[in-house]
């Protein structure tokens, strides 16, 4: 087990690796790739939220000079199947229809044909030549409002999973799960609290918008460059959607810029290569912005109900959920770990959990970092806290009086292993920014956050260079600097200096398969395989320096980088490092290199504490952030600038959601603030500082002791800013975001009572 | 639709180049010069992503046109490093691990040299105001506004 130890390189913070590139604008993102002889394709999307497509004709466009090839749902092939791997799931028949509609347009936005023409202005102009004949239908908007009884049906065919003879439902699946006897733990509580909740969709907003450029080659094979989290999974998606073997996909992946789940599923990458067969020429396409809002995955907009019951000690004597989420146009909200996340930090011996997959004619919900985690803990940590309003308890202490530890059963199923949420609500107690009191008027809030985190399947090469330099190639695109952590890693195994090593996220064809860079599990899974590499490395380089001593090789001991022999082993010679070794490997058997593939268990769940003092303009309605402490169990903590990167960055994003951004529809279905200006991310002005600490409960299954850390950090901002400003106003208001108009009407209506 | 010959200046360097008259600068310092270190984040000026200076303002390049660039010294991340040498603001936002996915850095590093450029010792509501027209979603701001704060004193103790 792994154990909080001394180390040499891991724990520092050196610059990373990509980081130069990235300053002086040469690194290539998405859109940076050109290719000889290139045009561009553009996208026509629906103009209505539901809609029967009667007809295509491209004949217009097609006569326009410098346009090569319009294609629509009748150019893919029908009927694919099979499940789509890595971390979202769903059906690549989905998938397909998701990327270009067939006889429905399922939301507004939705890809009913493309172009390639010359340039993408002539595309965009092409576009309005395209004829499209629509039936329009009316649409279903509402998670609510599509679970009733004779709701407008997004699709006639939709049955709930296990219920298939009930007749179609907007319902696409329920879970559910219970333990003990919730009625019972009810009748003994003192306290019942009860809540509705209901928390908006939002979008990842990456920066980037998706792009990508691809060619086929004249024996059919393809070439994808794009931005993306995981490219073996865009090799997969892609094949299952054009109905091609991933053996005549390859995919390079770009610099991404941005993706937080977004990046996981693709749009574009089979509409690119369609493109390219038909003219022979590579493709490029890349999404504006308004494409991004309108078709991309944001997240589910929620619907929460949680009743908590507890003694007046604090005791919880049981608790349930009932959550419905929009799963947008096809099944797949993650409405799964929202029910499995809804509990989590606690030990409760009774509790139900109800969770509703729900579609509505939106576009399809994408992993959003924790997905549906911020959902259903914004629900159930606003309840812990008017739990402790009402039987008058400090809200840490509350929460540390239920708090799950190692050896507890999660409320998921598994028996946690080590976990931080105590050290976490310990830790936050005792912070000075807790232990300060807040500023007459304004509002402090806290909650808990909480991620599974994932393992799934890596692989890493190693190799020396003859100088004793270390190339760690990889296939986990870099998202947050994991190119510095898995050099760190490396390093530190090895017993050499940080910047000996380089590391390379190589394309589907020079690297082993990764999964996603996603479910937190980079650091943790991609970087167990790199220390395995380096660990079969230095295997290899005590081989090399037994048969140089002329001793078995279990004689030799590998320490600070170094190959020596054993204490006892008597013979007469100078240590050999990696560079020694390195240098006359040629000589002694040949280039040395390591590797390493996995499917890694054991990602170790994370847990976080979160506070916020806030200001409530009692005028405007407008809340400010005064200052927010975000305490976070890392596991170990292998770059801490990046790790307190992701804290800050997860709780601005968690903020955002909080405080402004959301979805806003109008009645036919038409998003109406797609753009920046209007959907309105959190800016430098409107932020303070983020103070971060990281607590390390080391992970077992990991020899450093790494969990993941990159999603736990947006889910408990929601509560903690819901909890504040109910501290701040005196009552509560349930539903996010609060934006100013929501505030001033809550006031107002407030007064009135 | 005849293309508009304009003759620029980029990073200090004389430049000729060829126009279609609805191109934004944005797209012809990527597309016509191959100068991809700007980005497009949004092409409405709204996330800042896409900043270059103008005769030494800070400007959003997707809401220029290519045509208005006639006669004007344009300044973009390219030409940020004086050679091989990194500017100071490079090298904090390094130090302080102030980017993560990194699509963002060019226009903040662009709009952190501009404020500087006209005010060496701004305090931290300055420059979060300054800022506030480039948008990151990955770091929170915080290592960023850090970043400036030890450009801003690093280049006050070189002067």
């Amino acid at each position: 087990m792994a154990e909080a130890r001394d180390y040499r390189a891991i724990g520092t913070r050196p610059v990373r690796p990509d980081g130069v590139d990235k300053v002086t604008g040469r690194a290539n993102f998405g859109a940076d790739m050109n290719l000889p002889n290139m045009i561009h394709g553009k996208v026509l999307r629906s103009p209505h939220a539901h809609a029967r497509i009667k007809s295509i004709d491209g004949s217009r466009a097609l006569e326009m000079p410098g346009v090569y090839a319009v294609i629509s749902g009748a150019d893919f092939p029908s009927g694919a199947e099979g499940e789509i791997s890595g971390e979202g799931g769903g059906t690549v028949s989905d998938l397909a229809m998701n990327i270009m509609a067939r006889d429905k347009a399922l939301y507004h936005g939705h890809a009913v044909a493309a172009v390639a023409a010359k340039t993408a202005f002539l595309a965009e102009t092409a576009l309005e030549l395209i004829d499209v004949e629509y039936e329009v239908l009316p649409p279903v908007l509402d998670v609510d409002v599509a679970m009733e009884p004779g709701a407008t049906l997004v699709d006639e065919n939709q049955h709930t999973r296990g219920n298939e003879s009930a007749g179609p439902s907007n319902i696409a699946a329920i879970t559910k799960f219970e333990r003990g006897d919730p009625e019972a733990g009810f009748a003994e509580a003192d306290v019942v609290v009860e809540g509705d909740y209901r928390v908006p969709t939002a979008h990842q907003g990456y920066i980037e918008p998706h792009a990508c450029t691809a060619t086929l080659d004249e024996q059919g094979r393809a070439t994808v460059w794009c931005c993306t989290q995981g490219h073996f999974d865009v090799r997969s998606m892609t094949a299952g959607v054009l109905g091609k073997s991933v053996g005549e996909i390859k995919v390079i992946p770009s610099e991404i810029g941005g993706g937080f789940g977004g990046k996981t599923v693709i749009y574009l990458e089979p509409l690119a290569v369609k493109l390219s067969e038909l003219t022979g020429r590579p493709v490029k396409m890349v999404m504006s912005r308004e494409e991004v809002f309108r078709a991309t995955g944001p997240t589910s907009a929620s619907h929460c109900k949680i009743k908590v019951g507890a003694k007046r000690d604090g005791t919880i004597t049981a608790a349930t959920a009932w959550m419905a989420y929009e799963a947008g146009a096809y099944p797949g909200a993650p409405v799964g770990p929202g029910c499995m996340s809804v509990f989590a930090p606690y030990d409760l011996e009774n509790f139900r959990i109800e969770g509703f997959d729900v579609l509505v004619n939106k576009p399809k919900a994408a992993a959003y970092r924790a997905p549906g985690a911020p959902q259903s803990m914004h629900a159930m940590e606003s309840a812990m806290d008017e739990l402790a309003r009402r039987i008058g308890m400090d809200p840490i202490d509350l929460r540390l009086k239920n708090c799950a530890d190692e050896g507890t059963q999660a409320p998921y199923g598994p028996v946690y292993p080590p976990i931080g949420i105590r050290k976490c609500l310990e830790a936050a107690k005792v912070h000075p920014n807790y232990t300060t009191p807040k500023a007459e008027g304004t509002g402090r809030g806290i909650a808990a956050g909480f991620w599974f985190n994932i393992g799934m399947q890596s692989s890493a090469e190693v190799r020396l260079s003859e100088d004793g330099t270390v190339t760690v190639m990889e296939g986990s695109p870099d998202i947050g600097g994991s190119r510095a952590s898995m050099c760190l890693m490396a390093a530190e195994t090895l017993g050499v200096p940080y910047d000996v090593v380089r590391a390379h996220i190589g394309d589907t064809e020079s690297t082993g398969f990764c999964n996603v860079t996603g479910g937190s599990r980079t650091t943790f899974a991609t970087g167990l395989a790199v220390v395995q590499a380096c660990e079969d490395i230095i295997a290899e380089c005590k081989k090399r320096a037994a048969a140089t001593w002329d001793i078995d090789a279990d004689q030799v001991d590998w320490t600070e980088g170094e190959a020596i022999p054993k204490p006892g082993v008597n013979i007469d010679v100078q240590p050999l490092s990696l560079a020694d070794i390195a240098g006359s490997m040629g000589r002694t058997g040949g280039p040395i290199l390591g590797r390493a593939s996995l499917n890694a268990q054991g990602a170790g769940a994370g847990f976080s504490v979160n506070f916020a003092d806030v200001n409530v303009d009692q005028e405007t309605g407008k809340v400010d952030i005064l200052s927010f402490t975000a305490i976070q169990d890392a596991g170990t903590a292998i770059h801490p600038s990046y790790v307190e990167g992701q804290m800050q960055g997860g709780a601005v994003q968690g903020l955002g959601w909080a405080l402004n951004e959301e979805y806003i529809y109008d009645d036919n279905g038409v998003m109406e603030n797609a753009g920046f200006l209007d959907y309105r991310v959190p800016v430098a002005s409107d932020m303070p500082m983020i103070d971060t600490q990281i607590i390390e409960v080391p992970n077992p299954s990991h020899p450093y002791g790494v969990r993941g850390v990159g999603e736990t950090p947006i889910v408990a901002p929601l509560a903690v800013t819901s909890n504040a400003v109910s501290d701040a106003l005196g009552f509560r208001i349930s539903d996010l975001p609060l934006s100013p108009p929501r505030v001033l009407a809550a006031i107002d209506a407030h007064e009135e009572d | 639709m005849s293309k508009v010959h304009v003759v620029t200046s980029v990073n200090g360097e004389p430049r000729e180049m060829l126009c279609e008259p609805q191109q934004s600068l944005l797209e012809v310092l990527r597309d016509e010069l191959g100068m991809t270190g700007t980005k497009e984040g949004c092409a409405t000026g709204d996330c800042g992503a896409c900043s270059v200076m103008i005769d030494g303002r800070l400007v959003c390049s997707c809401l220029m046109l290519g045509v208005e660039a006639q006669g004007v010294d344009i300044t973009t991340i390219e030409g940020i490093a004086e050679g091989s040498t990194l500017h100071p603001v490079q090298r904090k936002f390094l130090e302080h691990a102030a980017l993560q996915c990194g699509i963002c850095t060019p226009g903040f590093i662009v709009a952190t040299k501009a404020l500087l450029d006209r005010n060496p010792d701004p305090d931290e509501t300055t420059i979060r105001y300054w800022l506030a027209g480039n948008l990151c979603r990955c770091t929170g701001y915080d290592k960023i506004i850090r970043a400036v704060q030890d450009a801003a004193a690093e280049l006050a103790h070189e002067a």
